[in-house]
């Protein structure tokens, strides 16, 4: 074989590994992307659940905070992806004795990411409600709203805002760890750079690349987050 | 007084029965309850002495391996973010960048990826990192002198997990230790200098006893990071406490053995959580009014 240029490489194609890289890079995204609506949603439920009156909610969130914020994400990982499947296959042997169960890794990702992106998420939204001033609530119960009314359409669009900062820094270690689910052999961008550097035995060229990659999904969200803040704050100008 | 005491508004009256939030909420912690018990009885059931007998010291020795990999980096990663957080906090246009560029670094690419490249990656430059080397006495039938080259270094796992995640900690802590020196208000490095104390006892007397109350939370936060992500080195072959539950949950096929280390590192933590929120409320007692 002769020797490889380094161009050669990381050239698009069948010699070169950069369409395999892009192509994990868009499971990378596609995996955050994914998970966001997920761990938003149920980090604004826990954060609800904390700031509620009612004790036993309030310690049912705390307990899922408590949880999956003190476990590694390796762990939580494992745990799941390992762990899911035996507890399946032990209640569906009473209806199907032969069946086998196998987790896909893009799902046990999904599901794990969005448990610990929903616990740190829900920290931002419980000190954005407690930025809130009581008077919101009153004034949307004073013009006769109900409770969802005002959550939705009084106190959501404030929520978000005092948030977004805090957000951001969610999703940004969401993004890096995604880098994770490569444990479980789902093929994405570490995964990939690593089939390449094992097969190339290029291997810091090959991790620089995947740690490019990650900084440049760091930086275009960086970009993104700064124009939606923009454009928040004209909305709010022109008020 | 009885006239203004009245005229404060009162609490409302708890709700009675079973409003909804209550319902949900029994309901919730009754399902935590549930899930609780289950792991419990699950880990009864499928107690196994031979199991334990068998790993549960390998993890105690990997509980070692976890806390002194741990510390190593965070000492080392305090030592290399004192020039860094100098560099960010400099004047001087390149330092900063270069500083800068350093915490984006560090920051912006995962952990995993970080130690991947430290681990596999400079085994690409092993023959340059095998022409440097230091004679360093040894023990081994009399004193002799060996050589140990940078590749003795980095083809120790341990190793390299400890310098990859030194480097990693140090971009964090140099923020950490910036932004708590930043907080300090600039008059207290003023009226230091007016009392004609130069930079460097100004720093120590007074500018640092103020900024590591500051820094003590994100400085603790840190830490348990440390911890948490200290499970990844069990990847590149390091027996820490995720490492051997990895070996026994390969030998065995047992979940427990995750089930074990995820109780040993939620312990770990809420221990150091309540820790570090004890030591903050000792120290912060002369702000309280």
């Amino acid at each position: 074989m002769p020797a490889q240029s380094l161009w050669t490489l990381l050239s698009w194609g069948p010699d070169g590994w950069l369409d395999d890289i892009a192509y994990g890079a868009l499971v990378t995204v596609a995996l955050a992307l994914a998970t966001l609506p997920i761990g938003l949603t149920i980090g604004f439920f826990i954060a609800y659940a904390k700031q509620s009156e009612e004790p036993s909610l309030r310690l049912a969130a705390n307990i899922y905070t408590t949880v999956f914020r003190g476990l590694p994400e390796l762990v939580t990982l494992f745990l799941f992806f390992f762990g899911v499947p035996i507890l399946l296959q032990h209640l569906i042997r009473y209806f199907r004795p032969d069946a086998t169960i196998d987790v896909n890794g893009f799902v046990a990702g999904m599901i794990v990411l969005s448990l610990i992106f929903s616990s740190y998420a829900s920290e931002v939204f419980l000190s954005a409600f407690r930025a809130i001033p009581k008077g919101q609530y009153e004034g949307g119960y004073a013009i006769g709203l109900s409770n969802w009314l005002t959550m939705r359409k009084v106190i959501l669009p404030q929520l978000l805002r005092i948030a977004f900062p805090g957000l951001e820094n969610c999703w940004l270690s969401l993004l890096k760890d995604t880098s994770l689910v490569s444990v479980v052999g789902l093929a994405e961008t570490l995964r990939n750079a690593g089939v390449a550097a094992r097969v190339t035995k290029h291997s810091f060229l090959f991790y620089s690349v995947a740690a490019l990659v990650f900084l440049g999904l760091a930086i275009v969200s960086s970009f993104a987050t700064s124009a939606i803040l923009r454009s928040l704050g004209r909305r709010e100008a022109q008020r | 007084m009885s006239a203004t005491a009245t005229m404060v508004e009162r609490p409302p009256p708890r709700a009675r029965g079973w409003p909804r939030p209550r319902v949900a909420g029994y309901a919730l912690v009754c399902l935590w309850i549930a899930f609780g018990l289950g792991i419990v009885a699950y880990l009864v059931l499928a107690w196994n002495p031979a199991f334990f007998a068998k790993y549960a010291p390998a993890y105690l020795r990997g509980l070692g391996v976890t806390l002194s990999l741990v510390a190593i980096a965070m000492v080392l990663g305090a030592i290399l973010s004192l020039p860094v957080a100098y560099g960010r906090m400099s004047s001087n246009r390149i330092l900063s960048g270069l500083a800068y560029c350093y915490v984006y670094f560090f920051r912006g690419t995962p952990l995993l990826v970080q130690t991947f490249l430290v681990y596999y990656g400079v085994g690409s430059f092993r023959p340059q990192l095998s022409e440097f080397g230091i004679f360093l006495p040894v023990f081994s039938d009399g004193l002799t002198l060996a050589r140990f080259t940078l590749w003795d270094f980095f083809k120790d796992a341990f190793n390299c997990g400890v310098f990859a995640f030194a480097l990693n900690t140090a971009a964090y802590q140099a923020e950490i230790l910036r932004g708590a020196i930043e907080s300090v208000p600039k008059g207290q490095w003023e009226g230091a200098a007016s009392l004609g104390l130069h930079k460097l006892q100004t720093l120590r007397k007074i500018i640092l006893p103020q900024a590591l109350i500051v820094a003590l939370r994100p400085y603790g936060n840190e830490l348990i990071l440390m911890i948490k992500a200290s499970a990844i080195v069990a990847i590149i072959t390091v027996y820490d406490l995720m490492g051997n539950a990895k070996l026994a949950f390969a030998n065995s096929f047992d979940i427990q053995a995750y089930i074990w280390v995820a109780v040993v590192y939620l312990v770990m933590v809420e221990i150091l959580r309540h820790g570090i929120e004890w030591i903050e409320r000792r120290i912060t007692i002369h702000l309280k009014r």
